[in-house]
């Protein structure tokens, strides 16, 4: 754990931090360039409400971090915001413009693109394939053209080349014309978060990037995030690990609860107090009982 | 027994009428359920809608008096109705789960053939007589064989020999036709959503429509099975449609290999000679006296019994069918 990165931090980094550092370090700040706006999201499922943001601002070219105890509606506001699920109430906008209630695949469009916490990966067809799949506006994919294999074979060539290219860049080369379903589940991951750089997203959101994801091939993913980054994509993230969320988020937002109750910088949000207690439960420093599994404070159930 | 005659029948149904109509409805369920992943447990629906609008429009006085339409408005106009069949089923359930298309599909097909087969629409659509007589002499009209076709190992009439020669061009348009898609990036895309919905969605594709292009193109391939058929038997009867027809169109696609193009072909070739070898040998083994304990009038169900019990072991042992590929079969847990 770098506690004085700044000699090592990649140009990306350092802008990030730099901007980020007059912003005052509370729930809902203002932030000098944000990409992501949300006012007032709310989700219930039946009594329980899952997720309740007042207001969350996303910097632009910027890592940011959701982290939060299981349950804290951290996935829930995921699916809300890229419209895989509808809230009851709230307004977002991207770049400015309204976007909430949009079908997830414009939002796509739009240019934010998401990766899921159980990797989507299509097993059944080539890793190769599985890249081409996500380069966006392909004349290919329409049904007329599709017949005529002039008709998409040049923009064919420029998606294929890209796609090695990427695959290059994540160390999946070999593996192009393997089936998706071949992978482990670490390569997997790898695939679908160049997938999701295949439509050339604006804000990429990676959900759970590191679940299930071997301690070997951990630091080569972080290294892929602060690279996307470091091209000029914006990142949010959904994590648990405290280590990986310190090395690579320039902004960490805590949620609990389905509310955000912290921001600030990584270093800064692991010593406030709000956020020790709701990751860890009030009683943490206490020792381990046989019931004391102690992660979740509200116990409010179920990975949202 | 005579085995020659066995043999001559077996070829002759391997590759006959109701071959290539099975053939025809396996082609486009081929690319709803084997590179969507749709489950159309309708086809038949498709297959009837062809059948009457082609026999209502050429046969029936109903809409435009005694010569009815031509044959090829017929055709065009039965395609059109496959469309709208397919976006009617297409437009509330394929925003659902996969499910849902499989209940409304194989309600609709028992639906209608419930409806056409009415007293109320006797008058036109002929109650459960169906509609006979002329609906395919556009067709045969133009009949370039001079004779009934008889040579070693197949025989076919002279009607039957031209559709046989249309029916299976047909099955190769079709078949080229649907090559052409599925090797593009649109089959990319409808193979993506076979295996994952939501990951296809994120990446910006409009899911519904490319399902329901899937839906209306594997439909109107379908209603080609039911216009062959009203043709070549120059009659449409209501209980012909009955989902059985469905259950052995996927029965030839699994048998050949979902998700292949000569799935369809293939499993129609074999479905259709077992049927009729196991058939034949059985009936002739009965004749000859070897079995006494079976009537001619038990071949019918027995065959399916024996094919059926094939069919289980081929499951078994080559569970990905006669072209697919197994490795594909072994990643199918997600």
């Amino acid at each position: 754990m770098p506690a004085d990165p700044s000699t090592t931090l990649a140009p990306g980094a350092r802008a990030a931090q730099a901007v980020l550092a007059s912003v005052p370090q509370q729930p809902g700040a203002p932030k000098p360039d944000p990409m992501l706006v949300a006012d007032d999201v709310r989700r219930a499922f039946g009594g329980l409400v899952a997720v309740d943001v007042a207001h969350l601002e996303v910097q632009r070219g910027a890592i940011t971090a959701l982290i939060g105890p299981n349950g804290a509606g951290k996935t829930t506001l995921f699916n809300l915001l890229t419209g895989f699920d509808t809230p009851d109430s709230g307004r977002w906008t991207f770049n400015g413009q309204q976007v909430s209630g949009l079908a997830p695949y414009r939002m796509a469009r739009k240019g934010v693109v998401r990766t899921f916490q159980l990797t989507k990966a299509l097993s059944r067809m080539t890793v190769l394939d599985n890249m081409r799949l996500g380069a966006r506006g392909q004349s290919g994919e329409r049904l007329l053209p599709a017949f005529f294999q002039f008709a998409w074979s040049g923009q064919e060539r420029t998606v294929t080349a890209r796609a090695m290219e990427l695959l290059d860049r994540f160390n999946l080369a070999a593996k192009a014309d393997d089936f998706a379903g071949s992978l482990s589940g670490g390569q997997r991951k790898l695939l679908e978060m160049a997938r999701a750089l295949m439509c050339e997203p604006e804000l990429i959101m990676l959900d759970e990037p590191m679940a299930g994801v071997n301690p070997a091939l951990t630091q080569s993913l972080l290294g892929h995030i602060k690279g996307i980054r470091e091209s000029g994509t914006t990142v949010v993230f959904v994590e648990h690990d405290m280590d990986m969320v310190h090395d690579i988020s320039d902004w960490v937002v805590v949620m609990a609860q389905g509310q955000v109750i912290a921001e600030g910088p990584p270093s800064a949000v692991m010593r406030d107090r709000v956020v020790i207690d709701a990751y860890l439960g009030s009683h943490h420093d206490r020792a381990l009982t046989a019931t004391g599994e102690g992660l979740t404070k509200d116990g409010s159930g179920g990975q949202a | 027994m005579d085995v020659g005659f066995v043999i001559t029948q077996s070829l002759t149904q391997a590759i006959g009428v109701i071959a290539i109509i099975y053939c025809l409805a396996a082609v486009g369920l081929n690319v709803q359920f084997g590179y969507a992943g749709l489950l159309n447990f309708g086809q038949v629906a498709f297959a009837a809608v062809g059948a009457y609008m082609v026999g209502v429009l050429v046969a029936t006085p109903w809409l435009k008096g005694d010569p009815g339409y031509p044959l090829w408005l017929a055709v065009i106009l039965a395609i059109a109705g496959a469309v709208v069949l397919a976006l009617i089923l297409g437009i509330p359930t394929l925003r659902l789960r996969a499910d849902y298309l499989a209940i409304v599909t194989i309600a609709t097909s028992e639906l209608l053939r419930l409806v056409v087969r009415s007293i109320a629409f006797r008058d036109v659509l002929g109650g459960a007589n169906g509609i006979n007589g002329k609906i395919g002499d556009g067709f045969h009209e133009y009949n370039p064989f001079p004779a009934n076709f008889d040579v070693p190992f197949f025989t076919f009439n002279r009607q039957d020999l031209w559709v046989v020669v249309v029916g299976w061009s047909l099955v190769a348009l079709f078949s080229v036709l649907v090559w052409l898609l599925v090797r593009s990036p649109w089959g990319r895309v409808i193979k993506g959503i076979r295996e994952d919905e939501t990951a296809v969605v994120s990446l910006g594709k409009n899911v519904f429509v490319y399902k329901m292009q899937a839906l209306v193109i594997g439909g109107v391939i379908g209603a080609f099975a039911g216009i062959v058929w009203a043709v070549a038997k120059q009659s449409v009867q209501p209980d012909s449609f009955v989902p059985d027809v469905t259950f052995f169109t996927y029965t030839i696609l699994l048998l050949g290999g979902a998700a292949r193009i000569f799935g369809p072909i293939v499993g129609a070739v074999i479905f259709w000679f077992l049927l009729a070898g196991v058939g034949e040998t059985l009936g002739q083994m009965i004749q000859a006296g070897w079995i006494d304990f079976l009537r001619p009038t038990d071949v019918g169900p027995i065959r399916f019994i024996i094919v059926g019990l094939g069919l289980m072991m081929l499951m078994i042992f080559r569970p990905q069918g006669i072209f697919g590929d197994k490795r594909e079969l072994a990643l199918d847990a997600r």
